[in-house]
């Protein structure tokens, strides 16, 4: 590791400020970072450590009824919260299932939402990969049991690995980017961006950005979600695959769907299909079935990794019903 | 003049009367009748409390004053020849204080990525990087291959180059070990092919590294000609001797010191490269060197199990007796050796005919080291998992089948028994699969086999003083077991004093000479040593109070509290009273492990375990629900850490089973999960409650008695889980490790 300064603003003011040094680098739980660092990925020359910020430690509603939440609250933070508990189930669920608890307790939203992937060949300095500048995807022809299904052959086979941003996307969240200047308001699906666009970047932000603000929109308030993470071992693992699912309900009749798939593509992957499935029909485990199916349709599974077929498969119908209060093993 | 003992032997309270010769310096063997206070029952750690407080220094927290820190460089190619090696601009770096090349003649061969190249130390850590980051190294890049089935083609790249090396390694596949000696295939195919029944399969099992929690390392001081080495190891004595071999130094000179270390499950036995460059660095620095390698680099080069790939065939007769056995595995140590598998196909049933035939496979891999059981949970996963099919094939009962086919193992016969009874096992619906739903439970279970290992030769001294204070000194490592609770306990029952009372200081090789902690004889090696050490002070102490209360020595006994008292308890001493008379303030007497007092014809370890399995088959997952085990170790000294070693060996074996894998990158030859974030270890909420029954198995061949356990813990579990998963689905999963994928894929889902 190489030596850097380390910031520590007092204000969202300062902290702009601090990140025009030339390699700046936001730090909050530093979880990922710390990481990226120690495999020497990243030598930045100053870490801004915007983790004691108070500004960025918020859950409230605001006039209109939609929820904002401060990038800078913890994943434990959210996955207690009475309020995401009750009316944005898919997030605390995926907040609390994220890693450790000892991670939860320092890993923040923010943070969470701007990770960098876990595929091993873009995790070890040992491969120049084409996420790192190179010219390959190790992945491709190599070992990728644990990588993307679909939007796999542009050039990086990752999984997006945010398993919040998977609930978010169900829950048609907005994020405020701010630079300090200016701010500007995006759809969270036009946050993360795909290997087809730029194969060295994960996401929108500049350099001297940030995340300030979530939004979770009012009218969310009318649809029930859920969130599962299917993973190897019980104990601090990464999904093999996970969705969430958000469903507005007239009776037994979903009249909107929102379902979205983690751990299936380079960023999290909005399966139109599943919804189209779901959209005014009666919600049971035959429907939940059809829409699973639907969803896989257009995978397109590498060497190792087929079994995600039918495991997304098998995780999204018994999401589904899990979201509608159905029993998925009856 | 050995003395004639008669001594009651055998299974729990199932005892026979034997005479065993003993001499006459050595106490009677506790046998099946003698009750004791402490031996057997469950006493918690005496040095617990200096682990979880973090005042227990393991070789990792050792710092010396002028202490410098090494850094081994390490090949990025799994083959290539080292060309050039440029190190003048880490020469200049201000702090570096020596860089060594492994070889010094240019060129020389690598043979798997981080393979070491060049180290050197520097006076901080940090440096000791900048400084690697610096040398530059030139690599002429060779064919390699790291996958088995391609090493074992005729055209595969040969990881040994046929014109300098040795004769065995001419070819990747080396030449088959086969048992027995004049073993023919034949011969076992005309008895497999005769049989009322024959069944034939083939299994995978993967690598898996040791991991243990401190990873691997020393710090190395020279003083004028004397090193002293701390050494995070599982064989303090080891260490020295291969250290005085390769530095032509007398062992005297050379200290090694252990007091904590943590794991190493067989991966720390020998002294390996990195202690050679540490000390070879802290020589030429002339300063202490610390070098404590990485997760990365413990993964790489400290060893690893070896994979497998087995064709077991199991004959039997229509009635359920096995015919004839024969195993065909094939495995890569990496560069190493030691692949076979086939011990528990060998030992466990009795079969008129048992074929094996097993070849190492080379590969450019780091090389394997013995990892808790070489050979045996690899090798129980196919074999005990063609038992069960047999069984099934037959028609019988799956244990019924064992008990029938293991008749001559009377302390297996026990466990069965035992087992059976605390799991439950008929309570299970005979038909595999038959469970409707799709999330399915299973019940299986699976024989376990070591050896009764030990070296005669292990010696202790122990010290009484006039204040009353006990001390013993063995040059023992603890490996993780907890042998100094054993230690103690050992001499609180022979002293009447109780375990906290005596002061044990352990892992240094300035005290007696104690077992390697490998193949399970740290135990059985060193408490006959301990006891015969007690017994021996013991006898000075009756003497000395005999002289105090003027009878004859035959007259006193000691007796619980440290008393001293006539038979006819007359006339009384407190402990303090008779050690306060000891002349001089304090006597030393030693103690030795000799060889068994007799051949007691039982070389073998059973053990059973039984598994409770959740399968979900549509995603491929396993719920381990509850493992039930039963073991032998000879007299059980403390069953407390017993216990421990049996979770422990489960929870290892259930991590084998699911999880753990290395990974090399098929393209590169590089691994790819050198860490314990995508190298998955089982975690607090993939162990399932874990239920363990000891037996007494009395043999009175040691003052003792005692046996290890540490390796049999792990070598059923992984097979009783697979026949578990085959009784919930009705699918045989032949492959380790279970993952969803290979789980789906068996159900035809993928």
């Amino acid at each position: 590791m190489k030596n850097f300064e380390y910031a520590v603003p007092d204000s969202i003011d300062k902290t702009f400020e601090y990140l025009k040094s030339s390699k700046a680098i936001l730090k909050a739980g530093g979880i990922d970072l710390l990481d990226m660092m120690k495999e020497q990925l990243i030598s930045p020359d100053r870490l801004v450590n915007i983790r004691e910020l108070e500004e960025l430690k918020f859950l409230k509603e605001d006039t209109n009824g939609a929820f904002l939440i401060g990038p800078g609250q913890t994943l434990s933070e959210l996955a207690e919260d009475q309020t995401i508990n009750k009316s944005y189930k898919a997030l605390a669920q995926a907040a609390g299932g994220v890693a450790s608890v000892q991670i939860r307790n320092s890993a923040t939203l923010g943070g969470n939402l701007c990770q960098r992937p876990r595929c091993w060949y873009f995790r070890s300095a040992d491969f120049h990969c084409s996420r790192k500048g190179g010219d390959t995807c190790f992945a491709l022809d190599g070992e990728n049991q644990y990588h993307a299904i679909f939007d796999n052959t542009d050039g990086c086979a990752i999984v997006h690995p945010s398993a919040t941003a998977v609930a978010l996307i169900a829950l048609n969240a907005k994020l405020i980017i701010s630079n300090g200047e200016k701010d500007r308001e995006v759809s969270i699906e036009e946050f993360f961006v795909t290997p087809a666009n730029d194969i060295e970047r994960e996401n929108i932000l500049n350099k001297n950005e940030m995340i300030i603000t979530i939004i979770i929109p009012a009218d969310i308030k009318d649809y029930l979600s859920y969130y599962h993470k299917q993973k190897e071992k019980q104990t601090f693992d990464w999904p093999l695959a996970d969705v969430a699912v958000a469903l507005r309900m007239e009776g037994d009749r979903c009249q909107d769907a929102r379902i979205v798939l983690g751990s299936a593509a380079p960023v999290p992957f909005r399966s139109k299909s599943a919804e189209q499935a779901l959209v005014n029909q009666n919600i049971n485990k035959d429907t939940a079935i059809k829409a699973a199916e639907a969803a896989l349709i257009k995978a397109e599974p590498l060497t190792l990794n087929e079994y995600k077929v039918p495991l997304f498969k098998t995780i999204i119908y018994r999401t589904i019903c899990h979201t509608v209060g159905i029993d998925p093993m009856n | 003049m050995p003395r004639k003992e008669k001594l009651f032997v055998g299974i729990n309270k199932d005892l026979e009367e034997i005479t065993v010769p003993i001499p006459d310096a050595d106490p009677k063997p506790w046998d099946g009748k003698d009750e004791l206070k402490y031996i057997g029952k469950k006493v918690p750690r005496i040095d617990g409390t200096y682990k979880t407080t973090g005042r227990a220094k393991y070789t990792f927290d050792i710092k010396v004053p002028g202490m410098i820190y090494g850094k081994i460089i390490r090949s990025p190619y799994p083959a290539a020849m080292v060309t050039k090696i440029d190190s003048s601009q880490a020469e200049k770096l201000p702090g570096v204080r020596s860089i060594i090349r492994v070889k010094d003649e240019l060129p020389f061969p690598v043979r798997f990525a981080g393979q070491e190249v060049v180290a050197l130390a520097a006076d901080t850590e940090h440096l000791a990087q900048e400084a690697a980051d610096l040398v530059k190294i030139e690599y002429d890049q060779k064919p390699f291959v790291v996958d088995l089935d391609e090493a074992m083609k005729e055209n595969a790249p040969l990881v040994f180059d046929p014109k300098d090396e040795e004769k065995d390694k001419v070819k990747n596949v080396r030449d088959a070990r086969i048992y027995p000696k004049d073993g023919k295939s034949e011969e076992i195919d005309a008895v497999l092919n005769s049989s009322d029944h024959k069944i034939e399969a083939t299994y995978r099992t993967q690598v898996q590294t040791h991991c243990p929690m401190e990873t691997h390392g020393v710090v190395a001081k020279w003083n004028d000609e004397k090193l002293t080495i701390w050494a995070s190891t599982q064989g303090t004595f080891m260490v020295r001797n291969q250290v005085a071999d390769h530095f032509n130094i007398p062992k005297s000179d050379i200290r090694v010191i252990t007091k904590f270390m943590g794991g190493g499950f067989g991966s720390k036995l020998k002294a390996d490269t990195y202690t050679m460059l540490a000390v070879k660095l802290a020589r030429e620095a002339k300063k202490p060197v610390r070098l404590m390698l990485s997760r990365k680099e413990d993964h790489l080069s400290t060893g690893n199990r070896p994979n497998s790939l087995q064709t077991v065939t199991v004959g039997a007769t229509k009635e359920g007796k096995i015919t004839g056995i024969k195993l065909k595995s094939f495995g890569t140590a990496g560069i190493g050796r030691g692949a076979g598998t086939g011990g528990p196909a060998r030992f466990i049933y009795d079969a008129e005919k048992i074929y094996t035939e097993e070849s190492d496979v080379y590969t450019n891999a780091g090389p394997s080291a013995p990892f808790r059981a070489p050979g045996h949970p690899q090798g129980a996963f196919a074999f005990e998992q063609t038992i069960d099919d047999m069984a099934y094939k037959i028609g019988m009962d799956p244990l019924e089948f064992r008990i029938k086919n293991s008749e001559s193992d009377k302390v297996r016969q026990a466990e069965y028994k035992i087992g059976a009874e605390k799991f439950g096992w008929l309570k299970r619906n005979p038909k595999p699969g038959a469970e409707k739903g799709v999330i399915k439970t299973g019940a299986g279970l699976a024989n376990s086999l070591w050896y009764y290992i030990y070296s005669p030769g292990s010696h202790v001294s122990l010290r009484v003083n006039d204040d009353g204070s006990v001390q013993l000194r063995s040059g023992v490592q603890d490996i993780g077991g907890g042998i100094v609770t054993p230690m103690a306990m050992i001499i609180a029952e022979e002293l009447c004093l109780k375990p906290t009372d005596i002061k044990i200081t352990i892992g240094d090789t300035e005290f007696g000479l104690a077992p390697t902690s490998g193949g399970s004889q740290t135990t059985a090696g060193l408490t006959p040593a301990v006891r015969n050490a007690a017994y021996s002070a013991k006898q000075r102490l009756l003497k000395i109070a005999a002289g105090l209360m003027e009878v004859d020595m035959k007259e006193v006994k000691l007796s619980d509290g440290g008393t001293f008292s006539t038979i006819d308890s007359k006339k009384q001493m407190i402990w303090k009273e008779v050690t306060a008379e000891i002349p001089e303030g304090q006597f030393s007497v030693t103690g030795e492990r000799m060889e068994d007092y007799y051949e007691t014809k039982r070389w073998k370890i059973s053990g059973v375990q039984f598994a409770e399995v959740k399968v979900d088959t549509e995603t491929g997952s396993i719920k381990v629900k509850r493992m039930v085990a039963i073991h032998d170790c000879g007299r059980p000294m403390d069953r407390l850490t017993i216990e421990s070693q049996i979770n422990g060996g489960i929870i290892q074996g259930i991590s084998f089973a699911f999880y753990e894998n290395r990974i090399l990158d098929r393209n590169t030859g590089v691994m790819v999960n050198p860490n314990l974030e995508q190298y998955k270890i089982a975690g607090a909420r993939d162990v399932p409650p874990i239920e363990s029954h000891i037996i007494d198995l009395n043999l009175g061949q040691s003052s003792t008695g005692a046996i290890g356990v540490g390796e049999p813990a792990t070598i059923p579990t992984a097979a009783a889980i697979a026949n578990a998963v085959y009784h919930a689905i009705g699918v045989r999963i032949r492959e380790m490790p279970m993952t969803p994928s290979v789980v789906l894929k068996a159900l035809n889902k993928v």
